[in-house]
């Protein structure tokens, strides 16, 4: 199983939710989108996707042989 | 998508999680929802609430009445109705009549479900029938331009209340308990682990339940009250959290501006449509 966090901007409103809660803050808005924020470790924790209003940023599990 | 496999779930077309895939028609999003309000995390709730339960999608209903809350319906993908504004609950009871088969889960907004439809509420928490109503509470009309809704807090402020509201405001779930609910619950948009279970437990329960949910709404809500962004309010939700047994414990005056967190209410009363199904039986029995 391979987790990784992957973030939709183009329904991401910049409202920045999930950058004020992230445990590590490793997000960062920009421009009214969000990002990863440089230099940062994400957990994986998934506490942005529970929180995002926009449905912008999730955590994908994907099996090993690529399939979700 | 709706309509073509209801059960089952078709191979992801757009960029989101498997939750969202499955219980919302991606092809209608981002939705109209300001930026930072809290609907779309009530309904992440109530998605994942269902998940949870595994319930087939044929046997759910989402029924919502009119406002910003209420666009909800259009979002997910399950049996939908959008109905007239504050007729949500009177709807869904129809609904839940005709198929007491169905889990019937109402979403609806303060104005909708405690002015515009609080007949409707007090009498379907009266009834005790099965249904699932989950208030998005955000204090304020949002759609129409900001006007001060029976949940907005005496003193706060809104378009038509620019020198404080006068009112006193409706404790939702309070309400319900005063007319017969028998699952009555608060959560936030905030706590969203605490709040998927409490709406859980509200769908499994023989009855009518409320989950009144602490929303936010920076545009209206939050800019009248100069409350911040939708950052400061949830911070603020996240510092003035009270568990739901604490706050049992706790006077009006020390509740005030508290964000309750838990379960209210739960008690056992027998669920209408029953009661409506022994008279159906009994009539076809002195038929024969």
């Amino acid at each position: 199983m391979m987790k990784k966090l992957v973030i939709n901007s183009a329904w991401c409103k910049g409202c920045g939710i999930c950058a004020a809660f992230c445990p590590k803050g490793a997000l960062e808005v920009v421009k009214e989108k969000v990002r990863r924020k440089e230099g940062t470790d994400c957990i994986l924790c998934g506490q942005c996707e529970l929180r995002c209003p926009d449905y912008a940023i999730y955590v994908d599990e994907t099996k090993e042989d690529g399939n979700a | 998508m709706a309509g073509v496999n209801m059960t089952g779930v078709s191979p992801k077309t757009a960029q989101v999680s498997d939750l969202i895939w499955k219980y919302m028609r991606p092809e209608n999003m981002p939705h109209i929802w300001c930026p930072g309000c809290g609907h779309g995390i009530i309904m992440r709730e109530v998605a994942q609430a269902v998940e949870n339960l595994g319930i087939d999608r044929d046997k759910l209903m989402i029924v919502s009445g009119i406002g910003c809350s209420s666009r909800a319906a259009g979002y997910m993908d399950a049996n939908t109705l959008h109905t007239t504004h504050g007729r949500a609950i009177a709807f869904a009871t129809g609904i839940k009549i005709a198929n007491p088969e169905l889990e019937v889960i109402v979403l609806t907004g303060d104005g909708d479900a405690s002015a515009i439809g609080g007949n409707h509420l007090i009498h379907a928490c009266r009834r005790n029938i099965g249904l699932t109503v989950v208030v998005m509470n955000n204090s304020i009309y949002g759609m129409t331009g900001g006007q001060y809704s029976p949940t907005t807090p005496t003193g706060e402020f809104g378009t038509t209340a620019p020198y404080g509201n006068i009112d006193r405001d409706f404790d939702v779930a309070q309400l319900a308990i005063g007319a017969g609910a028998t699952y009555a619950a608060k959560g936030s948009v905030y706590h969203v682990p605490q709040t998927v279970k409490l709406i859980e437990n509200g769908i499994k329960h023989k009855g009518f339940s409320i989950i009144d949910v602490a929303d936010v709404c920076p545009t209206y809500y939050g800019r009248k009250n100069k409350k911040g962004s939708a950052v400061n309010m949830m911070q603020y939700q996240k510092d003035n959290m009270v568990p739901a047994d604490k706050a049992k414990t706790m006077t009006e005056e020390e509740l005030k501006g508290k964000i309750v967190v838990g379960l209210l209410k739960e008690t056992e009363y027998p669920e209408y449509t029953e009661e409506y199904q022994k008279i159906i039986d009994r009539f076809v029995k002195g038929a024969k």
